[in-house]
């Protein structure tokens, strides 16, 4: 266990230190800049605001500046000739630096408002799927070749078909105006949440549905089920207590990109139901040319899509001592 | 097993829950969220009507006619020889933390305003004052001012008299005082805590619960990317007179969702609405569109042949299908533009591009060297950004040009900031462009196209045009008008730009909103805003 996490902490700070310098560059290689307009800003402010900025540095010292720990700032660094307050800083020191865009806010700023709402859209959508997918996937394989099979796969074929912003607007149309039972769009109440989830899970439903029945039914068909049927437990034991756990691993296994997939996704379904989510800020700190923003968001979804396969990979272990030897040896 | 959804679930609601606050008794969408509450940094529409809920300047504009009302200044006058403005601040005018506001509030706002360090985009319109722009640009090596401040003839007589002298007449002066990046802040608290915070001053005064104020409105929450929760100012000297107790001010760039919200009751005002339901909109009463100062317009970049020759570039101006793009693509009332300068300015009866037909077109090109028994035109490249519907206006451009002139466009569409990077860069044959005015006055649009302008971009540089602009900066009345009226026949002649249309408002109101006035800078201050019911 404590070397499954040391040499998954080692692996993420790679990875986090690759994604990092990769956007740093790429973003930067890309044409235009954040104080850019459609009315041009005097050569000279505009000259005074990428200096405050530190944007008139070279590339490598921003680069430098930005990773931490040294804060190479000349005001603040004494061996630069500063003051000596704040020598560290950067990225290494979980400083994301001042939005270039929102100049009242910092990117923890931002983050700090904006992850929760993010988090709790995708925890909401996240347990409503598996827990609606694994009960239909269980339903469909236990009446296999029945109709309530032949609809839930119509069902999960079609959750899977179906892109999530056509589904949100439907939802609107349906539930807030033909029958005005929930708001079209806003936040702060959990009625708000209700449509938007509903529309971020559905695929992940539809999937979990497909992988739990395919689990079960190859599951049943196991030998060690036909044992427990030859000792005679009574079929409600051998489906919840032995089938399912192992019927469940592909699921299990699927959880970690399902999560992935619902955060980077949630930027559409935030957009239509005015969600003030991370998701926005992902795609217009990108186009604001917002440096410090997309790169901010950049770091936190790399955290949490390696944070949430590593919490996958241990979920698996329990459920598979096999897998727990494995990755121990 | 069903352990981990579960969690997932108590962890989602107990993030999700902000609580929700009762609804406003007014909520409008401002488009995007502002990127400042910092009145100097503003450049914008949408920071312009927010700002001026939280700040008064010396003057308010009157919502219907646009002429300057008393604001923080009860009295103004201006001197024998134009130059001299002198302001004489209300007695009783307090910011939000009891303070008054003083003659010294507004030098020391503009004193800020001009400083490079600020980043103002409009600090240099009060380079028209004597000694703004020296004492702007004599900096020490860390780029801080070297000159004293009382070299700039913005000076506070007392308490309550504010005396501004310009280095030469100016019609347009008391439009720049209404503008919003002239609007003051006070400065001693920036400075206490610039003191305090050496690192962070620039973005704590501006929290919701620091910030000083000194107009109709205070900031009561700040959900970023989502509202601004407004309050009446008890403070302001005009409350008993500020209708709204409470005012939301919304940050929804999907123009669909805020259509769903105003449908829902959610929202009383749309700033815009979407572009594909303008004709359906148009049908209620509840959406009129008005004329505004905007011009969409085509630039020609005047570096690269062909377009280095003026004939070349006014026949692609003169067979732009305005009518056409007005009322199939814009489609919500737009004025084809004959002109760079959008009419509706008070004295001003601008030039025309002569209506002469694509024959005359075809007989420029000719006499140019290019169609028929000359050379081919090269290709040419259109260049839009991806947004809104720039791509079906220049394809309907685009087959008009070769329809009528035989000239091969390729489209290129680029992401907004590439555009504008390659804009300025001069990396183009012909780029969209669009100009909304700061205040009525041909000048304002005209200045643009000056040699020296940063926003001109279309490497065209004319002596003579500089020559009138300069002539028409000393004139006044009619006879300033005449000298603008020239102006804009050059440019036109010329043609460094294709003028395509004129803008309109796409205001959607929810009927029983009073003091909402249509004019052509498309400023609605809430101050004046009330409920009929």
């Amino acid at each position: 266990m404590t070397r499954f996490l040391v040499r998954r902490g080692i692996a993420f700070a790679l990875t986090l230190w690759v994604v990092v310098s990769v956007s740093f560059f790429l973003m930067r290689a890309v044409k235009g800049g954040p104080f850019d307009g459609e009315r041009e800003l005097p050569p000279a402010i505009e000259a005074a605001l990428r200096a405050q900025y530190h944007l008139d540095w070279p590339l490598w010292k921003q680069y430098l500046q930005y990773l931490g720990p040294l804060n190479l700032d000349a005001h603040r660094a004494s061996w630069l000739g500063g003051d000596g307050a704040n020598v560290l800083g950067g990225l290494a020191c979980g400083d994301f630096g001042p939005s270039l865009r929102y100049r009242d806010l910092s990117v923890s700023e931002i983050l700090g408002a904006s992850l929760p709402i993010s988090l709790a859209l995708g925890c909401l959508a996240l347990s409503w799927s598996v827990l609606a997918g694994i009960a239909l996937g269980c339903a469909s394989a236990l009446r296999r070749g029945t109709r309530v099979d032949a609809a839930v796969r119509a069902l999960a074929t079609l959750g899977i078909a179906v892109p999530n912003f056509v589904l949100a607007g439907a939802l609107v149309l349906v539930f807030a105006f033909a029958w005005p039972l929930l708001p079209p769009a806003g936040n702060g109440e959990l009625r708000h949440l209700v449509l938007p989830s509903l529309a971020l899970g559905a695929p992940v439903a539809a999937y979990v549905a497909r992988l739990s029945r395919a689990g079960l039914l190859d599951a049943l068909a196991q030998d060690w089920v036909r044992t427990a049927r030859a000792k005679g437990l009574s079929e409600r034991a051998i489906v919840v207590r032995h089938a399912l756990r192992a019927g469940l691993m592909p699921v299990v296994a699927y959880l970690g990109p399902a999560a992935a997939g619902i955060l980077t996704g949630s930027l559409v379904i935030e957009r239509i139901f005015a969600i003030p989510g991370t998701g926005s800020h992902f795609v217009n700190g990108a186009l604001n040319r917002d440096y410090t923003l997309a790169m901010g968001v950049t770091v936190v979804y790399t955290a949490l899509v390696f944070g949430l396969n590593a919490l996958v990979d241990l979920a698996q272990a329990a459920l598979d001592p096999r897998i727990a030897s494995r990755e121990d040896a | 097993m069903l352990g981990f959804p579960l969690a997932l679930l108590g962890l989602g609601l107990a993030f999700g829950l902000r609580g929700a606050r009762p609804r406003a008794q007014l909520a409008f969408n401002n488009g995007t969220e502002v990127p400042s509450l910092d009145p100097a940094l503003a450049s914008g529409l949408p920071e312009g009507r927010v700002l001026r809920c939280l700040y008064e300047g010396l003057l308010v504009k009157d919502p219907r006619t646009l002429e300057p009302r008393p604001g923080m200044a009860e009295r103004w006058s201006v001197s024998a020889d134009r130059r001299t403005y002198t302001f004489e601040l209300r007695e009783g005018a307090r910011w939000s933390n009891g303070a008054p506001v003083t003659a010294g509030d507004f030098a020391a706002s503009w004193r800020r305003l001009l400083d490079p360090r600020t980043g103002a985009a409009y600090g240099k319109e009060l380079w028209r004052v004597v000694g703004a722009r020296e004492w702007s640009t004599t900096l020490d090596a860390q780029g801080a001012p070297r000159l004293p401040f009382d070299t700039v003839a913005i000076r506070a007589r007392g308490e309550r008299v504010l005396e501004v002298e310009l280095a030469a007449p100016w019609s347009s002066f008391l439009d720049l005082v209404s503008l919003p990046a002239l609007l003051p802040v006070h400065v001693p608290t920036l400075e206490a805590l610039r003191a305090a915070h050496p690192d962070d001053w620039q973005r704590r005064w501006l929290r919701p619960h620091a910030l000083v104020t000194n107009g109709p409105f205070r900031v009561l929450e700040h959900r970023v990317n989502e509202r601004l929760r407004l309050a009446r100012n008890d403070a302001y000297w005009d409350a008993p007179n500020v209708a709204l107790a409470t005012l939301d001010v919304w940050a929804l760039d999907n123009l669909g969702t805020a259509l769903n919200l105003y449908e829902a009751g959610e929202l009383d005002l749309l700033t815009d609405v979407p572009a594909t339901l303008v004709a359906r909109l148009l049908e209620r009463p509840d959406f009129a569109p008005a004329p505004v100062l905007g011009t969409y317009f085509y630039r020609f970049n005047t570096r690269r042949p062909p377009l280095d020759d003026a004939r070349v570039r006014r026949a692609l101006a003169l067979v732009v299908p305005r009518a056409e793009i007005a009322r199939n693509v814009a489609g919500a009332g737009e004025v084809p533009a004959w002109s760079f300068v959008p009419p509706g300015i008070h004295g001003y009866a601008g030039a025309r591009l002569a209506d002469a037909g694509a024959e005359s077109a075809r007989a420029l090109l000719a006499a140019a060297g290019y169609g028929p028994g000359g050379r081919a035109l090269p290709t040419l490249e259109l260049s839009y950004n991806t947004q809104g519907r720039h791509r079906e206006l220049a394809e309907v451009a685009a087959e008009s040009w070769r329809r009528e002139l035989g000239v091969k466009v390729v489209l290129a569409g680029r992401e907004t900031k590439t555009f504008i990077d390659s804009q300025r860069n001069g990396e183009y044959d012909v780029s969209r462009s669009s100009w909304f005015g700061d205040w009525p006055d041909a000048a304002n649009f005209l200045e643009i196209f000056a040699s020296a302008s940063e926003n001109n971009r279309t490497g065209w540089a004319s002596a003579e045009y500089d020559a009138l602009l300069a002539a028409a900066a000393s004139a006044e009345g009619a006879a300033r008008a005449a000298v603008l009226a020239r102006a804009e026949a050059l440019l036109l002649e010329e043609a460094p730009l294709a003028p395509v249309y004129f803008y309109v408002s796409r205001n959607l109101v929810r009927p029983g909103l009073r003091g909402f006035e249509s004019n052509v800078l498309d400023e609605h201050p809430p101050k004046f805003w009330s409920w009929s019911r």
